[in-house]
């Protein structure tokens, strides 16, 4: 110890002279740094409520809660998040989770309220003096997401693999894939609520992350009897609305349930499923057509003992998802597959009996306790322009039934398709591919009403059937067909830039200064289908009530105005399989309900 | 000047007749004693526990360390939460120095899954890891004068800190809860001129060390009050798992930085801060020497880290990411010393046990028990602060 030591802290009176620190930097308000995490925002227009901020928060905090003026709908839960102050810490892991990045924190931190219950608020619907700041913790830029916003890739076979082949051209998830893009699903259930059939999308998932196909075949086959044919051809509602699809790429929810449907085998589904032994309830039930809806009625209706019997006109079963849908993208085995296993509960199918001439309805209302009707819609639309009656115009919908058949199917070397949607590119891909077999080469050109931005086949269809060497061309109504010396010499269109008048009435409009041929030997028309209703006659139309439309009223359980009747599938709702599935299940509780009216309240399958 | 007449004799020690295995009986009821507590509301005691000790006029007979005041069940709270929840949760478990928990539980979970964390994010992570450093010796280094009434510095000391914290609130978004370094990454780039501010301040905090040096380091009272007091035996650094300061204070070159080197400290120049005296003096000294190697660091760290980078590795989607059985240990030197967690997966989405095993305990419970016997009742807050117990980190 020295002098020094005893006079070196009085350097400390230096500071006397010095403005205190309270002086020099005074505690002025100012707004919290760049990144500061504050109060909370929420761009309540982009929030879908998914509920990803609500799983994540480790105080829950966040309660998702209905919100006034905001209403439910497919791809929005109607819900938003509601923060309760008097829980939450301001990690703002809500902000990194958020899916569609609406979610914010603000730089302001300081709120003096005396009533506690506001501490509870709903950010973007409760007004916040904070609502307008822009600066705050957001989250962090490309590279640090939570999930993986790119999907798995599903591997296809090359255009020049399969352009001349009827063989199925996705190859389906390997198990790495499948788990791989299983782990991207946030559980949100906003694809469940949309789903017609409400599939339990988020927990079969959850089934493929912890490898359990045969938990995850249970939960399919509780809403969808036919997952093979829905694992390929689904028109995925789900992934239209699928939450990570706002930022990123939406989860293959469509691939991930056929790879489980795949690595279950057939043999072992009535062990799997439970359906090994069912009690008989001696009711009978009749069936007209084996498409998705009569199959899922047939499935359902099975499982709680009921005896039933599938009327079919064709040779085969199926309906629309065997003779309208092409062989590369749904192969008839795996259709077998599903339909096996649903006549393995005892369901029989009558084939090539058709309803209204080999057997009536009424006798059929007759001899069984019900009826369900789902007969599709099988007649194809014209656009009866001059020169469709030619006999080288053809309908999609007859050839692809041909094509399936085995049927020799005509073929050209030039050929004009129209139609903008779904069948009118699945006739383009089986002709093509007819072309190059037959001649060596693609001759096919496909045009539609609609432009290209707003055609309603899938992208990835119009996508597909270009690579494949096929023309689409959009945009254009067609005109007449140029025939000369009874030979089809091609297709007059004129430029169309309008669909729909003012009332959103279906009202083409075209330029007719903008002309344009497609020349070929043969026109495929692709424009819709009608149903035939031929089977029911006048008395039984009489009880029937029929909107201006022409479509038959039915109950919410497909019930229709004859009780013994339920009608069903794409004459009622659609025209896809998911609605056919989704109205069987109902139907099939309709008719439980119908058939035991003591069992009302019970819970059904 | 002789020492004579400030020297406080140990006389009182002499009373209490020592039993057969030489440890005094202190009988309540001779009057001769009376209890006092010190906290668990006590300017001299830090955080949230209480010294319960048996004074004997100003001398402590015993003392007996009382922790509950706090527990809050961290450790149980992180078996119901998802890997990700549960670094949020973590940093309460030391207030002053939050990020030391961030970091394990994130390096743990990536040991755990087999994740290895992009270069650039381990820069980040050592800036945020030594600036929570400084900001803490920021308060322990002029603090150690508070205990023995040289407030002034600790109050000054204070203001610095703020300037760190600021650095803090732009980078993590909070000040205290920074909540910044994450399993995978971290959660943000250094701002522009983060380096130019941060070396600002870090000029501006070197010119306050020297005034701490004038008024508190060579000051006759300080080196009065603290030489030769809170002396750790040597021994008992290993005996009783002292780390830390407190071990090297002892002589012991121990500093997980340089002995485990974790993220990229095998990269920077730096050298153990050791003394032999093991008395608060020389802690307090030890911890002096620490501000300078953290400064540098910092100065070494914000030199050599990439421009640019990654900020965050590749992890499974967080809302169900289950890491396969296992367990893992993994530490780091906090300012108090070696910080580690020891965790255990389940293959679940939920941490089946993390445990904390900080330099508190040891030093907190185990050590100041025994230091304080003997001690001047006003030495008890000096001697306490010197070990740097951090209360919540006892009992997590």
């Amino acid at each position: 110890m020295s002098l020094k030591d005893i006079f070196s802290p009085f350097t400390a009176w230096g500071k006397a002279f010095e403005k205190p620190v309270t002086i020099k930097d005074p505690i002025a308000e100012r707004p919290g740094a760049d990144r500061y995490r504050g109060f909370h925002k929420n761009d309540i227009s982009t929030c879908i409520g998914c509920g990803t901020c609500e799983t994540i928060c480790e105080n829950e905090a966040i309660d998702l809660v209905p919100v006034e003026g905001i209403e439910t709908k497919d791809g929005d839960s109607g819900l938003r998040p509601r923060v309760d102050y008097g829980r939450c810490c301001w990690c703002a892991l809500c902000v990194d989770v958020c899916t569609t990045g609406s979610l914010s924190l603000t730089n302001t931190y300081t709120w003096v309220e005396e009533d506690p219950e506001a501490y509870r608020f709903t950010p973007g619907v409760d007004e916040k003096p904070w609502d307008k700041e822009e600066k705050g913790w957001k989250k962090p830029e490309p590279g640090y997401e939570f999930y993986n916003l790119n999907r798995v890739t599903m591997e296809h076979l090359e255009p020049e693999e399969r352009d001349d082949t009827f063989i199925e051209m996705v190859k389906g998830f390997s198990k790495e894939q499948a788990e791989k893009e299983a782990d991207r699903c946030v559980e949100c259930g906003i694809c469940t609520a949309t789903c017609p059939a409400h599939m339990g999308i988020p927990e079969y998932i959850k089934a493929i992350r912890n490898d359990d196909l045969e938990e995850g075949l249970r939960i399919l086959y509780d809403t969808n009897p036919l997952p093979e044919i829905c694992g390929r051809i689904c028109t995925h509602k789900c992934e239209t609305v699928c939450t990570l699809g706002h930022r990123g790429e939406a989860l293959s929810i469509r691939w991930l349930k056929r790879y489980i449907a795949d690595q279950n085998p057939s043999e072992k589904y009535k062990k799997i499923l439970n359906s090994e032994f069912i009690e008989k309830n001696g009711k009978k039930v009749a069936i007209i057509g084996s498409g998705p809806s009569g199959l899922s009625t047939a499935h359902y209706l099975a499982l709680m003992g009921y005896e039933c019997t599938i009327f079919e006109k064709l040779s085969k079963a199926g309906g629309m998802m065997r003779f309208g849908i092409p062989e590369y993208r749904l192969p008839y085995d795996q259709i077998d597959k599903d339909i096996s296993y649903i006549e393995s509960l005892g369901v029989k199918i009558k084939y090539n009996t058709q309803v209204g001439v080999d057997i009536t309805l009424d006798e059929l209302g007759k001899k069984y306790d019900a009826v369900f009707a789902g007969t599709g819609l099988h007649m194809g639309r014209s656009t009866r322009i001059e020169g469709t009656d030619h006999k080288n115009v053809y309908q999609a919908i007859d050839l692809l039934r041909k094509i399936t058949l085995g049927e020799e199917v005509p073929l050209t070397e030039h050929i004009v398709v129209i139609g903008g949607g779904n069948v009118a590119m699945d006739i383009t891909r089986s002709l093509a591919r007819l072309q190059k077999q037959k001649y060596g080469k693609v001759g096919i050109i496909t045009t539609s009403l609609e432009t290209e931005d707003k055609m309603p086949a899938d992208r990835e269809e119009v996508i597909e059937t270009r690579e494949e060497g096929a023309v689409v061309n959009p945009g254009w109504a067609p005109q007449y067909i140029e025939i000369e010396n009874d030979k089809i010499k091609g297709l007059h269109v004129a430029q169309c830039y309008s669909l729909f008048d003012e009332e959103g009435k279906f009202n083409p409009q075209c330029n007719l200064d903008n002309l344009q041929f497609f020349e070929g030997n043969m026109v495929v028309e692709s424009i819709g289908q009608g149903m035939d209703l031929s089977y029911l006659t006048e008395d039984l139309k009489h009880d029937l009530e029929i909107d201006r439309r022409g479509r038959i009223k039915v109950n919410e359980y497909f019930q229709s105005g004859i009780p013994w009747l339920f009608i069903g599938g794409d004459i009622i709702q659609g025209p896809d399989v998911i609605h056919g599935i989704a109205n069987g299940h109902k139907a099939a509780r309709g008719i439980d309900e119908f058939l035991f009216e003591e069992k009302k309240d019970t819970p059904k399958p | 000047m002789s020492n004579t007449i400030f020297d406080w004799k140990k006389d009182r020690s002499m009373f209490p007749e020592p039993d057969k295995d030489g440890k005094p009986v202190v009988e309540l009821d001779s009057q001769k004693y009376i209890k006092v507590w010190q906290g668990p509301n006590h300017p001299g005691v830090t955080g949230n526990m209480a010294l319960e000790l048996t004074i004997s006029g100003d001398e402590v007979m015993e003392a007996k360390t009382h922790v509950g005041y706090l527990h809050r069940g961290f450790e149980k709270l992180f078996e119901r939460r998802r890997y990700m929840q549960c670094f949020p949760t973590s940093i309460r478990m030391c207030v002053p120095e939050p990020d030391i928990n961030e970091y394990n539980l994130s390096r743990g979970t990536e040991l755990l899954s087999g994740i290895e964390v992009p270069e650039m994010a381990g820069w980040l992570r050592m800036i945020a890891l030594e600036m929570a450093r400084l900001q803490v010796l920021l308060r322990t280094v002029p603090g150690q004068g508070g205990t023995i009434g040289l407030g002034l510095p600790a109050q000054w000391g204070l203001y610095y800190r703020e300037l760190i914290l600021d650095r803090f609130e732009e980078l993590t978004g909070g000040r205290i809860y920074h909540m910044y370094i994450l399993p995978g990454g971290v959660r943000g780039l250094l701002p522009d001129g983060f380096k130019k501010r941060l070396e600002d301040n870090l000029v501006k905090i070197e010119a306050f060390m020297k005034e701490v040096d004038r008024v508190v380091y060579s000051n006759a009272v300080f080196k009065k009050r603290t030489k030769g007091i809170g002396v750790v035996p040597p021994e008992w650094i290993d005996q009783y798992g002292a780390t830390g300061p407190v071990a090297r204070a002892a002589g012991y070159k121990r500093d997980v930085r340089k002995d485990y080197p974790y993220l990229y400290y095998d990269r920077l120049d730096f050298d153990y801060n050791v003394e032999h005296e093991s008395d608060v003096f020389a802690r307090f000294h030890v911890r002096r020497k620490d501000v300078d190697t953290t400064i540098d660091l910092l100065r070494q760290i914000m030199a050599k880290m990439p421009e640019k980078g990654e900020l965050r590795a590749e992890t499974p989607n967080v809302l169900h990411w289950k890491i396969p059985r296992g367990e893992t240990l993994v530490r780091c030197e906090s300012s108090r010393g070696e910080y580690l967690f020891y965790m255990v997966a389940d293959g679940s989405i939920y941490p089946r046990r993390i445990n904390l095993r900080g330099p508190s305990y040891t030093h907190g419970v185990v050590l100041l028990e025994k230091l304080l016997v003997n001690a001047n009742i006003s030495d008890v807050s000096s001697i306490m602060v010197s070990l740097a117990t951090c209360p919540p980190e006892i009992e997590r």
